[in-house]
């Protein structure tokens, strides 16, 4: 975790907590991400990985702690989102809009930015698709508009929840490519997925998070030194076994 | 509040291509056509859609209004990664249900009335029954925001909502009654007044059957009501209330929605 300290930090989560009723889902979390990298968050269901993201983007409000954002504290002035782009789960989309009306919908969102990356469109072939309305659109297709719109702005920081759910292989490897060369211009990245490869493949820190609590912070390099295991899947086996145990 | 123009535009055109809606509008156009079919003049068709609206507005738009929002959850969190206030994207989301909800009603009865000929002679009456409409329409979308914000799951938020309207619509002029049976030895036209401004729907009987002069005729109500108040200010004093019973489930909403964890 030595880089954490020194590297400018893109997200900084200190001593968060959550409780919804009597479930306690974050307990205390502190985290630093750094700037310019793509961090995984990986951990078993229900360990408080969506109520995290979801504190970052301001829609749960934590019980305690702090969260910065580029400096900026997340709190009742949204003016900190202009620089996140956020990919749910789901590409939840009005049903009766076409693709072209979404993405003028999120750019009216943002008045002051004139100029938008939509090279994506380009790459997953969209284009033919903005036209229709979303409810005839498949999961697919839905899934790379939503990819569109987290990459629209240029943004700072890019939220990925389950990002290639329902991609083709190629679309897949079109967003990783994106993710890729996001990166390499400085952009912070945080990642949610299932699939390990995945996260073997983009993903240079991981944050292993259990019952609310992170377990372990580091890169990948250091996951594979302390668990003594190469490949992720197994290393994460067994810092779920070791926490059991 | 350039940013509620913009959502409440995206909204208005995403609802108003909605099945639903239209099939709403439909509904309205081809019951009011068939009553000047068969009843003939303005008055009558106006007086026959009293209990229509009286009933379907408010199980419509608290219905409609619920599932909607329960579908688009997830796309309110997805806004909500904007940089949207929640105000303004509360205000786009209750502006684009009720003003198509409103505009539907308006459309399916207003074109009958125009190629009918049917509002000369009773221009009054069916700017009643149109404001009485709209506003049933504001009350009950206001309340379908406060159920479902309420209720995480949605079977239980639909059922919470049929439940409102039933109560609204259905069973409380019933308990009313039997309220005046069991204390008809005491005066209770006092507590009567209040109780009619409890209920939003009693609300819009009061209005409209004041203009008709059949208050007598349709309820107790009614003719408390107007023996209070007589017509003028009874209309007033319902309009006022039907105002307040969309201003403070839209107040309640509001608040539930700020403080909500998505």
């Amino acid at each position: 975790m030595s880089h954490a300290t020194t590297a400018p930090a893109a997200l900084r989560i200190s001593g968060v907590a959550k409780r919804f009723g009597k479930l306690q889902v974050l307990e205390s979390v502190d985290s630093v991400l750094p700037e310019g990298r793509v961090t995984a968050i990986v951990g078993p269901n229900a360990a408080g990985k969506s109520t995290l993201i979801k504190c970052v983007l301001g829609l749960v409000r934590p019980d305690a702690g702090r969260i910065e954002v580029f400096g900026e504290p997340v709190g009742t002035d949204p003016a900190y989102r202009a620089r996140i782009g956020y990919m749910p789960q789901g590409a939840p989309f009005p049903e009766n809009l076409t693709g072209h009306e979404v993405l003028r919908l999120v750019r009216s969102l943002r008045p002051g930015v004139t100029e938008v990356d939509d090279d994506l469109v380009h790459r997953f072939a969209l284009g033919p698709e903005l036209g229709k309305p979303i409810r005839t659109l498949s999961g697919g297709t839905r899934q790379k508009l939503n990819a569109v719109v987290a990459f629209l702005f240029r943004p700072s920081l890019v939220i990925l929840d389950e990002p290639t759910a329902g991609l083709d292989p190629l679309a897949s490897s079109i967003l990783k490519e994106k993710v890729q060369e996001a990166t390499d211009r400085g952009v912070t990245v945080l990642l949610t997925s299932h699939i390990m490869s995945e996260i073997e493949a983009l993903a240079s820190e991981v944050l292993f998070l259990v019952e609310g609590k992170v377990h372990f912070q580091g890169t990948m390099e250091q996951l594979r030194r302390t668990t003594g295991e190469q490949r992720l899947e197994h290393a994460v086996a067994r810092l779920m076994r070791a926490r059991v145990a | 509040m350039s940013t509620v123009l913009q959502l409440l535009g995206y909204e208005l055109r995403n609802v108003f291509r909605n099945r639903w809606l239209i099939v709403y509008t439909l509904l309205f156009l081809v019951l009011t056509d068939a009553l000047f079919r068969f009843g003939g003049s303005g008055s009558r068709v106006i007086l026959s859609l009293t209990n229509v609206v009286l009933a379907l507005i408010p199980l419509v738009s608290i219905v409609f209004g619920t599932m909607y929002l329960y579908h688009a959850r997830e796309f309110i969190e997805l806004m909500l990664a904007q940089p949207v206030g929640r105000r303004s994207l509360f205000a786009g989301l209750y502006g684009g249900l009720a003003v198509p909800l409103a505009m539907s009603f308006l459309l399916g009865v207003g074109l009958p009335f125009a190629w009918h000929g049917g509002v000369a002679g009773n221009a009054t009456g069916f700017a009643i029954l149109l404001g009485a409409g709209v506003l049933l329409t504001l009350v009950f979308t206001a309340l379908a925001f406060v159920v479902a914000l309420r209720f995480q799951d949605r079977a239980m938020g639909l059922g919470a909502a049929i439940l409102v309207w039933l109560m609204a619509a259905v069973l409380y002029d019933g308990l009313l009654l039997l309220a005046i049976t069991w204390f008809r030895d005491y005066p209770v036209e006092k507590p009567i007044l209040v109780a009619t401004l409890l209920n939003p729907v009693d609300l819009g009987r009061v209005l409209l059957l004041l203009q008709f002069d059949l208050s007598a005729l349709m309820g107790y109500t009614g003719a408390v009501f107007e023996r209070f108040f007589g017509s003028r200010t009874g209309t007033l004093v319902s309009l006022a209330a039907l105002l307040a019973w969309t201003a403070v489930p839209l107040a309640g909403g509001m608040r539930r929605f700020m403080r909500k964890d998505w």
